[in-house]
């Protein structure tokens, strides 16, 4: 511990307290008056250190004490994080319920990590090997799903002179090097520094959501990043729930940043009885959940975020591929503006402060593919809700966002009304990743597969055309073919790109049964326009039937069966034409 | 909840020391150290009592927000700070009194006595306390039961607009909400912030009509009362709300009306205090001071009581993208819309249901619940009815011939659906049940194969009957 300073309150508004006769270091963590709420130090100037309270200040008093850690503020780091739920700065929610009711009251400061809970330590190195920072010493099984490994802390390498196996808690010591440096399973990193890694890489491979929509037209890849906007009631809060659900990771951090408390206790009910498709397992042994409601302190919202993220970084660093959804990263840029403005510092856009735009960026390039210093690769996907004020995309929050994340999900309010859910617009979504991806996807799933989702996403296009005709002169209007491929359009819409979240087989679909309902879909489309060249009226090939079956498939665990008979009947339904 | 109890003669420090008086500010120059929110009263030459609140406390001075507004205030007026925060007296003995906006009563009843002395700022609930929110509430409406439902615990607010029957929509649901199947423990929590005399009239008069006034507690801040007061008047009544459901085991209905008028109000503090003001003029933290009021909602594990609340606020010009119901919208779960297109169709009541939605639906409906095909039935009302609505618009550039069947049968049910299943009376109390016959009777005017929201289970057992 370093040396502790004091100083006096010399005025209180809101969270943010100003200081005097502090020695302090910029961030450093301090406890704030009598009841020592904790605070860090956001601006020095020469006669005040000014400090952003994680706690409500009512009752709190100028000449009040003030006292410095002389640390920045950190997360603990070790076996036990895994299923667990925390606030904005780490302080377990079960904790502070056993400590102060089902009210959050202020001035507790529980351990972060379970210090007497004893873990079962195995060591992968002997006496006599050289370790380096970040290399796995030994490891110990956190949850049914995952494996944590025990790294060497940062900073430290040398010989193993003696390492254990057996019972620990996070602070005894495993193992000491050579030169009299011990090491704990438990390490602390402060959470507005990244991480150090070995090397950084290009993403190479999609992650697999079970979103028909997103998998196929707009993939985010493993180490990406992805920006999901949209106006109240579009559906942002389903889409990174489903993501958290399916995403095929092996570690997922979830953030709930200024969001709604029941939704919280929706994914604290939901998760534990959901097993992961992979494992089988519960979904809550492979997630942290990080939850600082809208009505929760302002500044530990700020925090939240880096909270989350340091976790993520850590997971990643024993080899693993980390899926963050931050929800929303909007309430953390309003967090930031709040106290920006009791600062009294001068606004940018929109009364945000200047370095909004940096602060975003510098979040979403903690993602990536990386070696670790360990020499594992590990990534980081990050997926951030956007909360545009009114809907409009061209507020600071989302152009700044936009200007960094390589996929863009633009949520759209009137699907939304129409209960087309995900209701993720086809037409202004984008991702950079499709080309990236083109030679996985052909690999693994299918070689024509972006021939198969290209032609998809014309027909797409050629129906948003023609709708704008048709909203002219009727449908009546138009030739047989565009009436063919307004069909077509709406099957891809209503079958393939309509997806129930609350339906128990639809919820998930695999790459495999989400390209055999796309190819089996335009095989209609392939069939219709030939025997439409035939001279058959195209009133004669609407009135099939067959091809609803498709629709059926989506709820059926054996689609295999329903997609190819539903395609066999459309292909005798044609002929008989 | 803290609970340190004031000490009175210890911590009450008196200034005659005002010297800047700004709109609902007062600053004063003091000596002691003053607590952040702490409570003050100002004695006016006169002898009159104000109560304020510390915005801002520094060595040597504090800025003071008077509820009851600044007229009057001089440098002879004294300030009191009285050491703790605002606190609301709080006992079972308030169902039935009428209250006003700071908490005194002014039904000419005795003062009530208290159980207990509660902050009436409130502490979050911890969410891991949270309990799921996921019993059915039966307004009796039927857009609200099939395409919108309320649940207990949740927050869902009416956005309305100037002249719309908001007012009688609320008060219809707080007269007809029940849970089916429990044995009821209900009580009203109402808070009037800058409504007229003659609305929060008719909101007393139907509470007393009904006997229902017996189960409410009715906080009044009208329109001709101090502005600045309606920023502790909802936090009076959620902090009545709170306790009779978390120590009495009730369930708590709280109708905020208007919301607007609230928000008015904190811009009015923000702009007096010379703030950075957000969009429109409202400060930027509006979002997290709402989120403080309608966060008071829910229900926690191991307790029988909950709290739903139902806002109301007039949108502004009817934009629903106006600051108000936008921040409103992403804190709430989910929003009732009315329309004023309805309301001149002369359709009660006007639910717009398009942009309406319940985020805690899907856990309240159901098997077991409200019935097995609940959730298909909504969806397939919303996907025909936007449908029906898009044609409208076409029908009128390029006439009804043009359209096809189909689509004729998708305009008709557009308009037997806000005819038949929309409206209905303000007396009205229809059941789940009979709601959802309502939605197949009007469904199974439209082709078979276009109920593709639909499972064909759920089609062969309940669209049959209809033919029967």
């Amino acid at each position: 511990m370093g040396v502790r300073m004091t100083g006096t309150i010399y005025r209180v508004a809101g969270p943010v307290v100003m200081i005097e006769k502090l020695q302090a270091k910029m961030f450093d963590v301090v406890r704030v008056g009598r009841e020592k709420l904790i605070g860090e130090v956001i601006q020095i100037s020469p006669a005040y250190h000014t400090v952003q309270v994680y706690e409500d200040t009512s009752g709190i008093r100028p000449g009040e004490p003030v006292e410095n850690t002389g640390q920045p503020l950190t997360v603990e780091l070790g076996p036990g994080l895994l299923k667990s739920i925390y606030d904005g700065i780490q302080r377990p929610l079960p904790d502070l319920q056993k400590e102060m009711g089902d009210f959050i009251a202020r001035g507790a400061f529980p351990q972060r990590l379970d210090k007497t809970k004893k873990w079962a330590f195995k060591p992968l190195v002997k006496k006599g090997d050289a370790v380096r920072e970040g290399q796995v010493i030994g490891v110990v099984q956190e949850t049914k799903t995952v494996q944590h490994k025990v790294m060497v802390p940062p900073g430290l390498s040398g010989t193993i002179q003696d390492i254990k196996t057996g019972q620990f808690t996070v602070v005894d010591t495993v193992a000491t090097l050579d030169n009299g440096r011990k090491i704990h399973m438990m390490q602390e990193w402060p959470i507005r520094i990244p991480r150090r890694v070995g090397k950084r890489m290009v993403p190479d491979a999609p992650l697999i959501t079970g979103q028909r929509v997103l998998d196929a037209l707009f993939p985010i890849a493993k180490g990406g990043t992805a920006a999901a906007p949209g106006p109240f009631g579009a559906g942002k809060t389903v889409i990174q729930q489903q993501l958290a659900k399916w995403a095929d990771t092996d570690v997922v951090v979830y953030i709930g940043c200024g969001e709604r408390g029941n939704e919280m206790t929706e994914v604290l009910t939901e998760f534990p009885e959901l097993k992961d498709p992979k494992t089988g397992n519960p979904l809550m042994e492979r997630t942290v959940l990080i939850a600082n409601t809208s009505n929760m302190p302002v500044a530990a919202r700020e925090a939240s975020i880096y909270t989350g993220i340091t976790i993520a970084e850590y997971y990643r660093d024993m080899g693993y591929h980390i899926a963050l959804m931050a929800d929303s990263t909007s309430r953390w840029a309003e967090a930031m503006r709040e106290i920006s403005s009791r600062l009294e510092e001068m606004p940018g856009e929109e009364g945000y402060p200047a370095y909004l735009s940096t602060r975003l960026a510098e979040f979403y390039e903690r993602a990536g593919r990386v070696i670790s210093l360990g020499g594992d690769e590990g990534s980081i996907s990050i997926i951030g809700a956007v909360s545009p004020p009114g809907g409009d995309l061209s507020e600071p929050v989302t152009q700044a966002t936009l200007r960094v994340v390589k996929t863009f999900w633009s949520l759209d309010a009137k699907l939304a009304q129409r209960r087309h859910f995900p209701s993720i617009n086809w037409l202004n979504s984008y991702s950079l990743y499709t080309e990236t991806l083109a030679g996985w996807y052909a690999q693994h799933v299918a070689p024509e597969w972006a021939d198969v989702v290209g032609r998809a996403m014309a027909i797409l296009q050629e129906e948003e055309k023609l709708q704008e005709i048709v909203q002219l002169v009727g449908s009546d209007a138009l030739p047989d073919k565009e009436k063919l491929t307004l069909e077509t359009a709406r099957m891809i819409r209503e079958f393939f790109l309509q997806q129930n979240a609350y339906h128990d087989v639809d919820t998930y679909s695999d790459l495999g049964k989400s390209f055999l309902m796309l190819k089996t879909i335009l095989g209609f489309h392939t069939q219709a326009v030939q025997k439409l060249a035939t001279g058959t009226p195209v009133g004669a090939i609407l009135a099939t039937k067959a091809r609803n079956g498709i629709a059926d498939a989506k709820f059926e665990k054996d689609h295999v069966k329903v997609l190819e008979k539903a395609g066999r009947e459309m292909q005798q339904e044609l002929e008989k034409l | 909840m803290s609970d340190a109890q004031p000490m009175q003669g210890l911590n009450v420090k008196e200034y005659r020391t005002i010297n800047r008086v700004e709109g609902p500010l007062v600053f004063v120059t003091k000596t002691h150290p003053i607590g952040y929110n702490e409570i003050v009263k100002i004695r006016l030459a006169s002898g009159e009592m104000r109560l304020g609140q510390v915005l801002d406390t520094a060595t040597d001075s504090v800025v003071v927000q008077v509820f009851e507004g600044t007229s009057g205030i001089d440098n002879q007026a004294t300030a009191r700070f009285l050491g703790d925060v605002i606190r609301l007296k709080v006992s079972k003995d308030m169902l039935g009194r009428v209250l006003n906006g700071r908490g005194d009563p002014i039904d000419g009843g005795p003062a009530i006595i208290p159980e207990d002395e509660l902050d009436i700022t409130g502490a979050s609930i911890n969410p891991y306390s949270r309990g799921p929110p996921r019993d059915f509430i039966q307004t009796g409406i039927s857009t609200i039961d099939v395409m919108n439902t309320l649940v207990r615990g949740q927050k869902l607010p009416i956005f309305s607009g100037s002249g719309l029957p908001h007012n009688d929509i609320a008060l219809q649901i707080a007269r007809q909400a029940k849970v089916l199947s429990a044995s009821e423990n209900f009580a009203v929590v109402f808070a009037a912030m800058g409504i007229t005399y003659e609305e929060s009239k008719k909101f007393m008069t139907n509470f007393e009509e009904t006997g229902a006034i017996e189960r409410v507690v009715a906080f009044l801040n009208l329109a001709n009362d101090p502005a600045v007061e309606r920023l502790i008047t909802p936090r009076m009544a959620l902090t009545a709300a709170e306790y009779l459901a978390f120590k009495h085991d009730m369930h708590v209905l709280v109708i905020l009306t208007d919301m607007t008028n609230y928000c008015e109000s904190l811009r009015q503090i923000a702009s007096a205090r010379e703030e950075i003001p957000g969009r429109r003029g409202y400060p930027g933290y509006m979002y997290t001071d709402l989120a403080t009021l309608y966060e008071r909602a829910g229900m926690i594990k191991g307790k029988k009581g909950s709290v739903t609340q139902i806002p109301i606020l007039t949108m502004v010009g009817d934009d629903i993208t106006h600051p108000i119901p936008d921040l409103t919208g992403y804190i709430t779960e989910g929003q009732v819309v009315l329309s004023r297109e309805l309301h001149r169709k002369g359709v009660f009541p006007p639910v717009d249901v398009l942009p309406s939605l319940s985020r805690l639906m899907n856990q309240g409906i159901g098997k077991e619940k409200t019935r097995e095909d609940h959730k298909q039935v909504s969806d397939q009302l919303y996907a025909a009815y936007a449908e029906g609505r898009d044609l409208r618009g076409l029908v009128a550039i390029v006439g009804e011939e043009s359209l096809s069947p189909a689509d004729r049968k998708l305009l008709a049910f557009a308009e037997a659906f806000e005819k038949q299943f929309v409206r209905q009376t303000s007396q009205e109390n229809r059941a789940i049940t009979d709601s959802l016959e309502l939605s197949w009777k009007l469904l199974s005017a439209l082709p078979e194969e276009g109920l593709t929201r639909i499972s064909k289970d759920f089609r062969a057992k309940y669209l049959k009957k209809q033919g029967a």
